[in-house]
């Protein structure tokens, strides 16, 4: 679980310098030093290091590192909150162990070979979905943004199917594709469909008509229209979809886990909730909000680039 | 190319022929007619336009706005379809986007993912090689003073020079009609007396049928050598617009803007317009 001491880790004083009065520095040393939540409050912080904090007051929000250092503020607050929630035995070990007791659980769960195998087939459950429902929602969102035909004819049809809640298709799924990668990946893909789907179909009715008039009139029609004007005019529109749909993806990625999994960050949930190890449990959590967010960080990479050079 | 734009007055037989370019062609308006909506709702815009412009001649298309220029044009394109009549070109009607045709529209209308050189290839037709096209949008950026540019996208230039690349764009497809919708009408007045006279360079360089449609009476009667007054006729001020009045602009260009003659021309046209001309 060195992953997640470490970004708080070599921020340490960074935080500390910023984190007036929350008591940061106590808590990062007890979870760095993975030993059992028994810092206790860390009652007046890094008093040496206010004046870097007055210093940087002003004038440090348009700075890529200040700013990352800034959003892990809340984060560390809440870590230390928690240690200290459960180093003054507020809460029972059962109900909430201390941060340390999950990095030990984690540790524990690396050792055993388990923990990356989790991470792993959720990762891969959730790309494969997240790929396959993405380029259906890309060629039906072109499809009916573009074809009145096709609007008239499918529109009702998909509504439909994107009115029902998605733990409505586990039991049809699993008894189509029974209990294995293929009933997981399409709920997935379900999940990652429909935020592709809209945001295409609805951006496509909004290019700018006289471009599309500009590109019919020098002869472009059909699929060479689309791609030399509609789908580049659309490439912000998609992303921000792209994105929603990864969060979806992994949405489902749990629902399709909790119900019926042998592996996976969501059967880790469940395993560990029906043995009773919060611990584990709470460790699930976390790596689910880590990789959630480095993929959604990925991908805003991906649509500011994108952005840039299509817009 | 160059040598064309500096020296504008230069016969246009000393500009660089362009053996890429379509021969010019003939347009016949035969009792075009064109409205919209149906029944009730039918508001007709043109009716009864018959014209006949030569090869090679630029045409503008005069009239208040709404009087349906705009939609002569779309007609010529093939992007709209009169609702009777046809427009005939080279003696064969209009069906769909004719691609004996170019436009360059009011707004420059360019793809701002695009470079200009990229913006420019789009108007290539379909027939050029990779080869040809290349060294043809070259020349044409060159002639529109935008060599320079070819790299920049769209937001990284000027109004002006967005506007000479959808010229350049609209030349690259080598029309045998070029059909200029306003195209000037959204530039400062400096910047379109610059315009104009490209264009007229243009036209010596590579000489085409253009049909430009524009509602001031100085441009037209600069650029043009004939004019069309598009209006309604008197006593029938509740159907569309249809040609009121022709007129053959004397002289060769370039024409001296400050003469008599022009400024007679003009306050006739203006009264024909509506407009007090003194």
């Amino acid at each position: 679980m060195t992953h997640l001491g470490n970004p708080g880790a070599s921020g340490n004083s960074a935080y500390a310098t910023s984190m007036e009065g929350l008591k940061a520095s106590g808590v990062l040393k007890t979870a760095t030093a993975d030993g059992p939540g028994q810092g206790g409050p860390a009652v007046g912080g890094a008093p040496e290091q206010r004046p870097a904090n007055g210093r940087s007051a002003a004038g440090v929000l348009g700075n890529g590192w200040a700013r990352l250092l800034l959003g892990l503020l809340l984060p560390a607050a809440v870590l230390a909150a928690w240690q200290w929630c459960t180093s003054t035995g507020l809460f029972s070990s059962v109900q909430l162990p201390a941060p340390g007791a999950v990095i030990e659980a984690a540790v524990d769960l690396v050792q055993r070979g388990e923990l990356a195998q989790h991470m792993a087939i959720s990762t891969q459950r959730v790309l494969l979905g997240f790929a396959f429902g993405a380029a259906l929602g890309l060629v039906f969102g072109a499809l009916i943004g573009l074809s009145k035909v096709a609007d008239v004819l499918l529109s009702p049809t998909i509504g439909a199917l994107r009115a029902v809640p998605s733990l409505a298709w586990v039991p049809l799924l699993i008894l189509w594709m029974k209990i294995g990668e293929d009933s997981k990946v399409t709920l997935i893909l379900i999940g990652a469909f429909f935020p592709v789907f809209t945001t295409v179909s609805l951006a496509l009715r909004h290019v700018d008509k006289n471009l599309v008039e500009a590109g019919r009139a020098f002869g472009l029609k059909g699929v060479k229209l689309l791609t030399t004007v509609q789908l580049p005019a659309v490439v912000p529109a998609v992303f921000s979809g792209l994105r929603l749909a990864l969060a979806q993806a992994w949405l489902f990625l749990v629902a399709a886990e909790l119900i019926a999994s042998s592996m996976g960050l969501g059967f880790l949930l469940t395993d560990s909730q029906n043995n009773g190890r919060t611990d584990r449990l709470l460790l699930a959590i976390v790596l689910l909000a880590i990789i959630g967010k480095i993929t959604d960080a990925l991908l805003g990479v991906a649509e500011k680039w994108a952005v840039k050079r299509w817009a | 190319m160059t040598a064309v734009l500096s020296s504008r007055h230069a016969a246009p037989a000393s500009a660089e022929p362009s053996a890429a370019s379509g021969s010019a062609l003939a347009v016949s308006f035969r009792g075009l007619n064109r409205t919209f909506g149906a029944g009730a709702n039918a508001h007709t815009v043109l009716r009864d336009v018959n014209f006949e412009v030569r090869p090679g001649e630029v045409l503008a298309i005069l009239g208040p706005s709404g009087c349906g220029k705009s939609t002569l044009l779309r007609a010529t394109a093939g992007l709209d379809a009169p609702s009777a009549g046809s427009v005939d070109i080279d003696g064969t009607p209009v069906q769909g986007i004719d691609s004996r045709c170019a436009v360059a529209f009011q707004e420059p209308r360019l793809l701002p993912w695009h470079t200009l050189q990229a913006n420019v290839a789009i108007g290539l037709p379909k027939t050029s090689s990779a080869k040809q096209g290349k060294s043809k949008v070259a020349r044409l950026l060159e002639l529109v003073g935008l060599d320079k540019f070819a790299k920049h996208r769209p937001r990284e230039v000027s109004g002006g020079m967005a506007q000479r690349a959808s010229l350049a764009r609209a030349l690259a497809r080598n029309p045998g009609v070029l059909l200029l919708d306003e195209p000037f009408g959204a530039l400062d007045a400096l910047t379109r007396i610059k315009m104009q006279d490209l264009l007229l360079d243009i036209h010596a360089a590579e000489p085409t049928t253009v049909l430009l449609v524009t509602h001031d009476v100085d441009e037209a009667l600069q650029l043009a050598d004939r004019i069309i007054l598009l209006g309604k006729e008197e006593g029938r001020e509740h159907d569309g617009a249809t040609i009121v009045r022709t007129v053959d602009v004397p002289g060769s260009r370039p024409r001296d803007r400050g003469s008599v003659e022009l400024a007679r021309m003009r306050r006739s046209l203006l009264e024909s317009l509506g407009v007090d001309g003194h």
